[in-house]
């Protein structure tokens, strides 16, 4: 009989293997579902008001339950009920839930009924994970080893070119003195011809009368192009006190351009956002997360958070303003004469046409720069070629029709409208 | 030699004529008085403001032309009075959504999304998180009013980006949203 069992012990502890094999993973896999449920619970239910290791409207939770429990020798059933209402906690007298409300500026906690016992264990779970050791940000380096190589080489072909164009000139340069050298040596006679060049072309007249007419007509096209530009600032890109990037902005997170501008809607000026608008999003984003390069790193994009939290007097610790701050003083780029009237509503909000029309690739610049040239040529092309959208303006169709009958156009554009009246923009 | 100095002088001037071109610099101008405002201009910076900011914000007790009394302070208890009483001022023919939708996507629907689901393009990016779903919230329109108004938690105020009726647009935009959900 003994035989018998022996005979099925390789069997066995294949089974044995077998039955490893399938439940371990699967309750370390079960283990990783609860986290990942309870990453996306967070995120919904109390990311706006609490993370893990920062203090927001909320405290910081990681590892909260353990820390209820040491310190204050709080269960379960407690986080339970004050997840699910808080005040009501609070209002039956808990020394502790009176305590942190208090602590946290009275800011109660939104009720969150609806979560059952296991999502509640699921969101613990993930708030008992370990803080995850930081990774190397080795990526970004060998990005811009790559861009950087090409940069460099075509810099290596024009030195090359150079140096080449150098030595040839000097090899010249020694070739014709052997030459005088060996002919000096045979007593040979190097011709010398009477007239220098410079001599003979003073002496031609007519040569004279074509350089100085050529001479003249150059200076006129190049002084002629210099005032031209005067006054011009097409390309401007001033250093600004904080380093904003539209293109992490507008760009990658395409912010639209009137929610912090929002006064180019209704009013003359676009509007230089003041800092509270800043603080709409950067009361919670304290970091940088995005793309970084070798110029733009993490750690420099953080600085520039800190130098807005100085300004409008945030302690990003505590949570709280402190009172104290001081104007950013941004360099405008954009400058009209002061003679020059421009509206931005009418053009935003009447026109509808996009900022990029005249600032171009807003969501492309990391530092903004003037992008059209704001002359006045410039503003007359456009109202000459755009059309005016008269659809939707009841109030006005009789005259838009009569005016598109007198010009002769179906659509007519600013022109027509009178855009090209000196007194609409000089008065 | 004397021919190699003179080209050296040339190539010299020509490169630091080019090279003025400074583009953090502004241009010269032909008649500044001309072009610089002798008034105040909109942000700009004199002494004789107080943090030399032309940008002031207007004196404590005075109400700007054009705005109300908002009789609400920014308190839990307030917000609650504001979630049982306070009412919309536009009737039914002032409400216009297609303003309240396009107000709405500026300057909500970059976190809150623009259907309303709390999807925004902040939140799917992983920068903002935690923001509800207008289904999960019991929201009215005093209440949608007040938290525009004030902000609310890490929410922050924008009662300065859009005015008292484009936030009224605003709200009925939401409350529709929210019936749509």
């Amino acid at each position: 009989m003994q035989q018998v069992t022996n005979r099925n012990l390789t069997t066995r502890f294949l089974f044995l293997g077998l039955f490893f094999l399938i439940t371990i993973p699967a309750s370390l896999f079960a283990q990783d579902e609860d986290l990942v449920k309870g990453k996306a619970l967070f995120n919904t239910n109390c990311a706006a008001c609490h993370s893990l290791d920062k203090k927001l409207t909320g405290p910081a939770l990681r590892g909260v339950e353990a820390k209820l429990s040491d310190e204050q020798g709080l269960d379960r059933d407690w986080i339970y009920a004050w997840i699910r209402n808080s005040s009501a906690v609070i209002k039956s007298g808990d020394a502790y839930a009176v305590k942190i409300y208090a602590e946290y500026n009275n800011a109660a906690m939104t009720p969150l009924p609806q979560l059952s016992d296991e999502d509640i264990n699921n969101i613990l779970a993930y708030t008992a994970q370990e803080k995850a050791a930081p990774v190397a940000g080795s990526e970004a380096i060998t990005q811009t080893d790559e861009q950087s190589t090409s940069g460099i080489s075509k810099e290596l072909i024009l030195g090359a070119l150079a140096i080449l164009f150098l030595l040839l000139a000097f090899g010249l340069y020694l070739v014709n003195k052997t030459l005088r050298r060996i002919a000096f040596a045979n007593n040979i006679e190097v011709p010398v011809s009477e007239k220098t060049l410079w001599q003979a072309f003073v002496k031609n007249q007519f040569l004279i009368l074509v350089v100085s007419i050529f001479f003249l007509l150059a200076s006129a096209y190049f002084a002629f192009g210099y005032f031209m530009q005067l006054g011009i600032d097409q390309g401007y890109q001033p250093v600004q006190p904080i380093h904003f990037s539209h293109k992490i902005h507008a760009g990658d997170n395409k912010i639209d351009c009137k929610y912090c501008h929002s006064s180019a809607r209704v009013s003359k000026t676009s509007g230089i956002p003041s800092l509270n608008v800043c603080m709409n999003c950067h009361k919670s984003i304290f970091e940088y997360n995005g793309e970084t390069t070798a110029e733009y790193t993490k750690e420099y994009y953080d600085t520039e958070i800190n130098k807005l939290y100085a300004a409008v007097g945030w302690d990003d610790a505590e949570q709280q303003y402190t009172g104290e701050t001081q104007p950013v003083k941004w360099v405008r780029i954009h400058n009209l004469p002061d003679f020059v009237y421009y509206n931005h509503s009418q053009h935003v909000s009447v026109a509808g046409l996009e900022c990029q029309t005249c600032h171009g690739p807003i969501e492309e610049m990391e530092e903004v720069y003037q992008y059209s040239p704001l002359t006045m040529v410039w503003c007359l092309d456009c109202h000459k070629k755009t059309n005016i959208n008269t659809k939707g303006n009841e109030y006005y169709a009789k005259i838009h029709e009569q005016l598109s009958k007198n010009y002769g156009v179906d659509n007519f554009t600013v022109k027509e409208n009178g855009g090209l009246e000196c007194g609409k923009c000089h008065y | 030699m004397k021919s190699l100095i003179k080209i050296l002088i040339v190539a010299v001037m020509v490169v630091s004529v080019f090279s003025c071109k400074n583009d953090k610099v502004p241009n010269y101008q032909f008649f500044p008085q001309m072009y610089e405002s002798a008034g105040y201009e909109t942000y700009g910076g004199y002494e004789v403001f107080p943090g030399e900011q032309s940008a002031m914000i207007p004196a404590e007790g005075t109400i700007a032309r054009g705005h109300t009394l908002f009789e609400y302070v920014n308190t839990n208890e307030d917000y609650e009075r504001a979630k049982l009483e306070l009412m919309s001022p536009l009737d039914s023919t002032q409400i216009d959504l297609v303003k309240g939708k396009e107000l709405y996507d500026i300057y909500c629907g970059i976190c809150h999304g623009n259907k309303g689901n709390g999807q925004g393009n902040l939140v799917k990016r992983e920068k903002i998180l935690g923001i509800p779903n207008y289904v999960d919230r019991e929201i009215t329109e005093g209440s949608i009013y007040h938290t525009i108004y004030y902000g609310k938690n890490a929410m922050g105020s924008h009662a300065n980006q859009i005015n008292e009726e484009e936030r009224w647009q605003v709200v009925a935009y939401v409350l529709k949203l929210r019936e749509d959900l």
